[in-house]
């Protein structure tokens, strides 16, 4: 059974500032300094600054600062994912602008529709981040992206004008917490089922404004699809970035960017502000109940549960992996009358790939959607929203009133093998009895 | 910069999302006034019309937790919400907020002894809100560089100062 079985570490005494975590050695090297302590407030270079349609909102700032020029057109990535393809004529020209602006700025990078994917999904992919980078983000996953070993912090549309302007961003260095891992999970329960177990039990804001470090050997076991998701949702920890020592795992999924690979760690005599210890061995799915991401259950206790909606797509669970998790149950069956199940990969790199193995066809005959990528759902925002008193389970990160379309709806977050084992039955289901 | 302030309180309780504040399907525009509007929509449809400009807000715990969406802030600051207390704030709500101009005070407990209606006063520079009842609670003041933004009226006129007071070349 999982056992929680940590509790506030003893804090080593500041007394001789020698070892260093990852975050503080980051935040270090971007400020020109030897050493950087918790509290103190740094002035970062800024290494990648990747922006979605917030840009449009950072324009009106931008355009203020009065810079005209962006700091640095080559440490910029821009895609469209929160609606694509637009669905109304003012988004439509909203990307028309952004379109514009990435062509006179001379950003490069610039992914539109047709090349487009969840912003932390493409930067991933594509090899545009890196160990020890500064990586800022218009969008509060952008902690996702330190699963490669970055300091990767979300912004919101002034301070995202402020980097464009002067690559440079104010940061308060974080404690770090430390969250250990161990044990062998239980058949069909992956990351999402531990991150849920890590939220629910430590709370949705057990690390606000620190730096949440994952280690143990579960989560160096972890191939990289696995370890974005717990990244990701140090989100909803609060976090400011999450973080995992970068190893030859990660080397080997950034080898195909063609960047130098330089490995970080934190020192073994770094201060953390706290360590909780996880054992999972054996656990089982975990779902997060209506709404908030910390009400947790084992899915035990909430199978049965009818749906209407079923969801698997975001940043947090739509990478190849998880539509072959969906594929594997999928095939042969059905899914339940009266469910819409619906499959929107994080990129198009990944629905791609989905079109190679097959995959799409599976899911085509078990009577489940396949769309475009986009953020759409996850936010309520097109393309899949809720209505009423709808039910959904949704491989997403987020279930506060009113996220995916409705604010009377009900969401329930869970794995991609919960999401689709439910899906085939029309209530929420534990996937290892599917 | 303004740093008294006098207004009526709204209290909200703990874990108010961005979602909460502005939903995500009024997001495909740049018009604050659209954001402002919809403010607080899930949780009561009548709320932005019955604000008044000079009202605050006292909330509980991990106030603005969410997506970065800077709606949020500009949303409640265009309504003409004077100032947020909360017992804690999410960090990139904080940031939005300050980077704005729009006071956003931590003052854990303050959330109990207030009620909505209640009028109170906040003293920025002071670190003190006065309650309905005459009692004082002192909070701890913002962080220089924090209140450094505040004074220039948020981060782009900080911004701007700075561009132009740099030597070109
Ligand atoms: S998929 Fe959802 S959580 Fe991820 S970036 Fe898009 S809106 Fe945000």
């Amino acid at each position: 059974m999982a056992m929680f079985i940590g509790g506030p570490a003893p804090v080593h005494p500041p007394i001789s500032m020698t070892g260093q975590t990852m975050s503080e050695k980051i935040l270090a090297r971007a400020s020109h300094v030897e050493s950087v302590r918790p509290g103190q407030i740094v002035d970062g270079d800024v290494d990648l600054l990747y922006m979605h349609e917030m840009l449009a909102l950072a324009l009106l700032p931008f355009n203020e600062i009065g810079t005209m020029k962006v700091w640095d057109p080559e440490k910029i990535v821009v895609t469209l994912d929160h609606w694509v393809p637009p669905p109304t004529p003012e988004i439509a020209k909203m990307h028309q602008t952004i379109r514009d602006f990435c062509r006179k700025q001379g950003i490069r990078r610039f992914h539109d529709v047709g090349d487009h994917g969840i912003v932390h999904q493409l930067i991933a992919e594509r090899g545009y981040a890196h160990p020890w980078d500064l990586v800022i983000g218009s969008d509060s996953h952008t902690n996702m992206v330190g699963a490669v070993g970055a300091s990767a912090a979300g912004i919101g549309a002034t301070d995202t004008a402020a980097v464009m302007a002067k690559g440079q961003l104010w940061l308060r260095v974080p404690e770090t917490m430390r969250v250990d891992i161990h044990g062998t999970l239980g058949e069909r329960t992956g990351a999402k089922d531990v991150i849920l177990k890590v939220i629910g039990t430590t709370g949705d804001d057990a690390a606000r404004y620190a730096a949440v470090e994952f280690t143990g050997p579960t989560v160096k076991a972890f191939p990289m699809n696995e370890r974005f998701v717990l990244c990701n949702m140090t989100t909803e920890m609060g976090a400011k970035v999450g973080m995992i020592e970068a190893d030859p795992v990660t080397k080997e999924y950034l080898a195909h960017a063609g960047h130098r690979f330089e490995p970080i760690r934190s020192d073994e005599d770094a201060t953390f502000v706290k360590t909780f210890a996880f054992d999972v061995d054996g656990m089982g799915p975990q779902v997060a109940c209506p709404s908030n991401p910390a009400n947790l259950k084992p899915v035990e206790d909430v199978e049965g549960t009818k749906i209407d909606v079923a969801f698997l797509g975001s940043c947090t669970n739509a990478r190849i992996e998880d539509l072959r998790i969906a594929a594997e149950l999928l095939r042969g069956e059905k899914v339940a009358p009266g469910v819409r199940f619906q499959i929107t990969p994080a990129s198009q790199i990944i629905y791609r790939q989905a079109l190679k193995e097959g995959l799409v066809e599976v899911f085509m005959d078990a009577g489940a959607t396949f769309t475009s990528s986009t953020c759409g759902p996850c936010f309520g925002g097109h393309m899949g929203t809720l209505a009423g008193d709808e039910v959904c389970i949704s491989s997403t990160n987020r279930n506060y009133p009113g996220r995916m379309g409705s604010p009377t709806a009900q969401v329930y977050l869970a794995s991609p093998w919960t999401v689709t084992a439910s899906a085939i039955h029309g209530e929420i289901t534990d996937p290892r009895k599917a | 910069m303004q740093t008294r302030f006098e207004g009526r309180v709204w209290t909200f309780g703990d874990d108010i999302s961005t979602d909460h504040i502005i939903a995500g399907k009024y997001l495909g525009t740049t018009d604050p006034k659209v954001f402002a509007e919809h403010a607080f929509e899930a949780v009561d449809p009548t709320w932005a019309k019955n604000v008044r400009p000079g009202d605050m807000i006292v909330a509980g715990a991990n106030f603005g937790c969410g997506s970065s969406r800077e709606q949020a802030p500009v949303a409640l600051k265009t309504l003409g919400i004077s100032a947020i207390l909360a017992n804690s704030f999410a960090r990139i709500f904080f940031r939005n907020a300050i980077n704005l101009g729009f006071p956003v005070i931590e003052c854990a407990g303050l959330r109990d002894l207030v009620k909505s209606g209640d009028v109170i006063e906040l003293d920025l520079s002071d670190g003190e809100v006065r309650l309905a009842s005459g009692g004082i609670l002192r909070f701890t003041p913002l962080p220089p560089n924090v209140l450094e933004i505040l004074e220039a009226g948020g981060l782009v006129p900080k911004l701007r100062k700075e561009l132009q007071t740099r030597p070109t070349g």
